[in-house]
């Protein structure tokens, strides 16, 4: 059949194929054992949470409907005079969204240094001390397993209203999240020019400075501005609870049922972090190349 | 019969490969030679049509393969069979499935999709595999073996492709001096009972010199020697590798013995 190989006679192929199956068999019940509790995992988290799929088919009209009604109303003869109908708080949005953003940014900011003090004693390759290391990880684990959302709730009872509550708890939630990154970073390094900066005599500070850091600051300004791009569609709901940004707008006038303004406010907000998204993912392929380049 | 015309690869405003044109007949073992960049590599992926040429033309037994697509261009990608430097197997399927990617160009999709073979398909590859002395291996992770057994891998997936023509693009270059024996044999063995194509790249000399009947000196892209292994002077090679005449000297003297006892192996192989 081929030219370029000499067909073993089917008693010879036999064996060799008898034990290549039985290999395989056994790995083939593995995957079949696995899907099956996948399969029974999904039924019985719907049951048990009572996730009916039924009432998704019979109500998934609605949601188009929904997205029907907060549609404006726009007639080409009076185009300019319905738009600013539709965007009547424009100036007032746009503030709120630079709130938005600039929560965002300093919640970033802020997470981000908390997380790179904290990565290097997270990280089982440079923190030989392990009752410091696991201090560190349960302490990063703590951050980010609380949900932005409920650290916003309680920092608006202790400081009240406003912007400040939603950058504390997005600073704490991102130092939680990119702390756990940057650790797996600093562990995947090259642990040869650390040796050679230890054997130099460096100390355990000058060691990260000159041996470490400079084999992880790019991964960690990439890691860094994928979590601003996070955290600004983080701080677009934060308003829901009261903590700044536009959010307060939104849940306004979706509990208020002004359509109109829903509509407005979301294009708003799916614009603006479109916009963040493509300078940031311009930057980090900036960083990336710079990187190789070197 | 592998026809290159003007081949030309560019990459941004670097020319890896310069109007190149070759005439390999059937059946001919090629090597190759060069210094790493002189656009050896970059020349066998253009044959094989992984890397598109920016201009010039392949053709093969009379076939124009420069402007493939689709299904035709994968056909031809299996028949002119690659292997690579790192052996480019997929470390965490077996041995067997390694083998059997050979054959995917001609299998439908639900057969490569649920991994259901064909019996044909699976007596091919073991067949390929026994060739090597491996098929035992078979249900093995291909990570787990050695880099020469990787490679005796690579090779019988090159096999079962049913290839016209087989690209080995370094083949021995991470491979210690038993296996590159194994592998070099390997690819004579194919050569010279199947009557298969072979052109290899090569770094060492030697090895060059010692098994390929044809010899393609490449430097900046472009080809400055075609020729018999006889005809390589100690002078052609210092061109090549743009060494000092003391160090070519050198080199190919320390270099000469091995070179002659693996002359008779290669011949009876």
């Amino acid at each position: 059949m081929s030219h370029a190989v000499v067909q073993l006679p089917p008693e010879q192929i036999a064996p060799l194929a008898r034990l290549y199956d039985e290999a395989v068999a056994a790995r083939r019940r593995h995957t079949y054992i696995v899907a099956a509790v996948i399969l029974v995992g999904i039924v019985l988290s719907c049951w048990g949470g009572e996730v009916r799929p039924a009432v998704f088919a019979a109500n998934a009209h609605r949601l188009g409907l929904y997205f029907w009604n907060i549609l404006p109303v726009l007639r080409w003869e009076t185009l300019g005079a319905d738009l600013a109908e539709w965007y009547w708080n424009l100036d007032g949005w746009l503030k709120l969204l630079f709130e938005t953003v600039v929560i965002a940014y300093l919640g970033t900011v802020f997470g981000a240094i908390g997380a790179f003090c904290l990565c290097f004693l997270a990280s089982a390759n440079m923190m030989r001390n392990t009752l410091v290391r696991v201090s560190a990880r349960r302490l990063l684990e703590f951050l980010r397993t609380v949900p932005e959302i409920v650290f916003a709730l309680l920092f608006v009872v202790a400081f009240g209203l406003g912007a400040m509550p939603g950058v504390l708890a997005l600073a704490i939630h991102t130092m939680g999240a990119l702390g756990k990154l940057f650790a797996e970073v600093v562990e995947n390094i090259d642990m040869k020019p650390v040796d050679g900066a230890t054997a130099a005599g460096a100390s355990w500070t000058q060691t990260v400075r000159f041996a470490v850091l400079p084999q992880v600051l790019s991964n960690f300004a990439s890691y860094g501005l994928l979590r601003f791009e996070i955290n600004v569609r983080e701080a677009a709901i934060m308003g829901f609870v009261g903590a700044g940004g536009i959010g307060q707008d939104l849940v306004e006038a979706i509990r208020k049922f002004y359509y109109s303004d829903v509509s407005a406010i979301l294009l708003l907000i799916i614009a603006t972090v479109m916009i963040i998204d493509m300078v940031t993912e311009r930057i980090r392929h900036a960083l990336i190349g710079m990187d190789q380049s070197r | 019969m592998l026809e290159i015309e003007g081949l030309t690869c560019r990459f941004g405003d670097k020319l890896a490969v310069s109007n190149v044109d070759l005439q390999i007949g059937h059946g001919a073992f090629v090597g190759v030679i060069g210094r790493s960049g002189a656009g050896k590599s970059t020349l066998l992926r253009m044959v094989n049509r992984l890397q598109e040429p920016s201009s010039g033309r392949i053709r093969f037994e009379g076939n124009d393969v420069t402007a493939l697509r689709g299904r035709n261009l994968r056909l031809w990608r299996a028949q002119a069979a690659m292997i690579f430097q790192q052996f480019n197997l997929v470390g965490r399927l077996d041995v067997l499935t390694n083998v059997l990617m050979g054959r995917l160009s001609t299998m439908p999709s639900w057969r490569a999709f649920t991994k259901v073979w064909s019996l044909e398909d699976k007596a091919l590859a073991l067949s390929a595999l026994d060739q090597f002395d491996i098929a035992q291996l078979a249900s093995q992770r291909a990570d787990s073996l050695s880099g020469g057994q990787q490679q005796r891998v690579a090779i019988a997936r090159a096999l079962v492709q049913e290839p016209g023509l087989i690209l080995a693009d370094e083949p021995i270059a991470s491979l210690d001096p038993r296996n590159t024996k194994i592998v070099m044999d390997a690819l004579l063995r194919i050569n010279k009972h199947f009557g298969i194509t072979v052109l290899c790249n090569l770094h060492s000399l030697d090895l060059a010199r010692s098994y390929c009947d044809r010899l393609v000196g490449m430097a900046g892209g472009q080809v400055v020697f075609d020729g018999a292994p006889e005809a390589l002077t100690d002078d052609v090679a210092r061109d090549l590798y743009g060494l000092e005449a003391g160090d070519v000297m050198e080199v190919s003297e320390a270099r000469k013995r091995p070179a002659l006892s693996a002359l008779p192996l290669g011949a009876t192989a």
